[in-house]
């Protein structure tokens, strides 16, 4: 009983007269560390005291110390810059500049020798430079976030307090924050979180995302969590979805198992395979060549999506041939070999682009979007197919590569010509509109593979926007409609024996990931952190048991009766270990 | 005073590293550098807000004067970095 989890960890012995927060759990670790608070935006008055070591300042010291700060804060930029990676150290380091303008500084003191407080001139100063960004718009708008993080840090160094946003983190910690922003994510220094805690944040939101996509345990819309001190030892446990605070040793020595646990599937690198040995492709989704080149070193054998739409976001023109090329180029590099699926621009609907925007769709998500731009912008497609068979030439590797949003046969022969005719030889196409999984043999007899987008699918079966949280239960994979598409398309693949993959959030989950192999689906992509468990999961059942998973949960009535179906026939210590 | 036209060779324009890179550069020199676009400016290029509210894109033309001791390196060498692609350099 001592090693019972889950929610009824609150009854366990040794857990009783612990200080327990609750919210919503993300993910499935359970780590044990201290609090680090990301501090909110300092609230002090525009005339609010300078101090210097806690005391006034004097009137004369009142300049040298405004000064000093906006140096200090500039000089703790350019460090925190020193040890970003990539495109967040350019904006820090940009950050770092305008903490050490000479403009800004000149105006903030010329307000005070006007008679401003130190407080409300550094305010109206730097509320004079953003409206001025705003004005202009488009990318100096969006540095009006870093300008008020100048501001609030160098006011709260004025005043004394601690400096706001993300601490500087010295040993693995758990990162506590009303919500975490875009910004604040990136500026973390991600091999000292041991996990995030938030108080606001849904379990869709940004931060969820973000924690899902590192492997990192979370707990959102945790009540108090805001309140916790910096230091104090907290359990998360990203199951149930509990903070305990000064967690007893019983508890200590159950996350300690846990994360043994998850080392051990860490440590299994062999291939993806069932206990009798069938092989599943075990795969990583990624975003850009960075996300590639951390998969070097991973145990995943390749990269089942690659969604090639992050070149084109926050674009004004499409990318051209040769940028296109070079990034490819790079991302077939990176994975020396191993196979990378990349899929066409997936634009339109929830992700538009600036270039291909359609304005006047009564309903986005039914319109042109996807594989569908070929009929408004061919030159998309072209420029795009040109470019990976530049990339396959360059490097000698071979890429496959997909379109998203396919409807009908002649819309996967026609992607299928138009790859082929630029020498590309590994050709598919997705499978997430109802109407395609139903075709999937004339699909398949068309194209070399297909790959299962479950999300698109639920959403098009259910007639349910994904992007609407409130219409979650119907954009469960478990659903039983759902299940069926996967089923036939799975089906479809073993008879005419070409691959078929699933790319996306469901082939994260260690369960439902055992029904999808039972199916037929030969290939499993998503995100790299989630390989470990569903490896350790696969391996520990036989064909003839994913067979059964699988046929339980489509036997089912429901989303929940499939999960439970399926649930039921799980080997005992999977269940137990993966705390199903 | 030494004066010169340059058109902006980063990618993403005179903003965030670049425009770090620029200004620093600028503030470095020690010198009075100063920088316009257009109607707009010119503005003190040691001010990395001032010379990002000019808004200098890729392809942009700006005029560049630097007023001080050694004044014809400096402009050289701020030209220079103008005139490359800031955003490619590794630091």
């Amino acid at each position: 009983m001592a090693t019972t989890t889950g929610p009824d960890s609150a009854q366990a012995p040794g857990v009783v007269g612990a200080t327990q927060l609750h919210g919503i759990g993300v993910g499935r670790g359970g780590v044990v560390g201290p609090v680090a608070q990301v501090r909110p935006a300092p609230q002090v008055p525009a005339d609010a005291a300078v101090l210097i070591d806690g005391v006034p300042a004097g009137p004369d010291e009142v300049r040298g110390a405004v000064e000093a700060a906006f140096a200090d804060v500039a000089d703790r930029l350019r460090r925190e810059s020193g040890r970003a990676p990539g495109v967040l150290a350019g904006v820090l380091a940009a950050t770092a500049e305008m903490a050490a303008d000479p403009a800004l500084r000149a105006k903030v003191l010329a307000r005070m020798d006007d008679g401003d407080g130190a407080v409300g001139a550094i305010t109206i100063v730097v509320a004079e430079f953003a409206a001025m960004f705003e004005q202009a718009g488009g990318y100096l708008a969006e540095r009006v976030t870093d300008l008020r993080s100048v501001r609030d840090r160098v006011i709260a160094e004025i005043v004394g307090l601690p400096a706001p946003g993300v601490p500087h983190l010295t040993e693995p910690s758990v990162v506590v924050a009303l919500d975490l922003a875009p910004a604040d994510t990136a500026a973390l220094d991600l091999t000292m979180v041991l996990a995030i805690v938030t108080e606001q944040g849904g379990p869709t939101g940004h931060t969820a995302i973000i924690a899902r996509q590192l492997g990192l345990p979370c707990v959102v819309q945790t009540a108090g969590a805001t309140e916790l001190a910096d230091g104090v030892v907290v359990a998360v446990d990203a199951v149930a979805g509990i903070v305990t605070v000064d967690p007893g040793d019983d508890l200590r020595s159950e996350f300690d198992r846990r994360s043994r646990l998850e080392q051990s599937f860490a440590d299994d690198v062999a291939p993806g395979a069932s206990s009798d040995g069938a092989p599943f492709g075990l795969l990583g989704n990624i975003g850009t060549a960075a996300d590639a080149a951390r998969l070097t070193d991973s145990p995943v054998e390749g990269v089942g999506l690659f969604r090639t739409e992050v070149l084109f976001l926050d674009r004004v023109t499409a990318p051209t041939v040769e940028e296109q090329a070079g990034v490819y180029a790079e991302v077939l590099r990176s994975l020396a070999g191993r196979k990378v699926v990349v899929r066409t621009l997936d634009a339109g609907a929830d992700k538009p682009l600036a270039f291909a925007h359609q304005s006047d769709e009564p309903n986005p998500a039914l319109g042109i979007r996807g594989y569908r731009l070929v009929r408004t912008m061919p030159e998309l497609l072209d420029t795009q197919l040109e470019a990976l068979a530049r990339a396959e030439q360059e490097t000698g590797i071979k890429a496959w590569v997909m379109a998203p949003m396919i409807a009908t046969p002649a819309e996967a022969r026609d992607f299928a010509a138009a790859a082929r005719a630029k020498g590309l030889s590994m050709v598919g196409v997705m499978v997430e509109i109802p109407a395609a999984a139903l075709r999937a043999k004339e699909i398949l007899a068309e194209v070399d593979f297909v790959s299962l987008g479950t999300n698109d699918l639920a959403q098009y079966a259910m007639a349910a926007d994904r992007t609407l949280g409130e219409l979650g239960d119907l954009l469960d994979p478990w659903q039983p409609a759902v299940l069926d598409l996967v089923a036939m398309t799975a089906r479809a693949g073993l008879d005419v024996g070409k691959p078929v993959g699933v790319c996306g959030e469901s082939a994260s989950d260690p369960l439902l990931a055992l029904v999808l192999a039972g199916f037929g689906v030969t290939t499993l992509s998503m995100s790299a952190s989630a390989v470990p468990a569903v490896r350790y999961s696969l391996r520990r059942h036989s064909t003839s048991q994913l067979q059964d998973i699988a046929g339980a949960a489509r036997a089912a009535g429901s989303a929940p009766g499939a999960r439970a179906a399926a649930l039921a026939l799980v080997d005992d210590e999977v269940r137990m270990a993966l705390q199903l | 005073m030494a004066e010169q036209t340059v058109v902006i060779a980063s990618k993403a324009g005179l903003h965030a590293r670049p425009a770090a890179l620029f200004t620093q550069a600028a503030a470095r020199s020690g010198l009075v550098v100063r920088i316009a676009k257009g109607a707009m400016g010119p503005v003190d290029a040691a001010s990395i807000l001032q010379v990002m509210t000019l808004g200098a894109a890729l392809g942009d033309t700006v005029t560049l004067s630097v007023e001080g001791p050694d004044e014809d390196r400096v402009l050289d060498e701020l030209v220079t970095m103008l005139a490359t692609d800031l955003d490619a350099v590794q630091s």
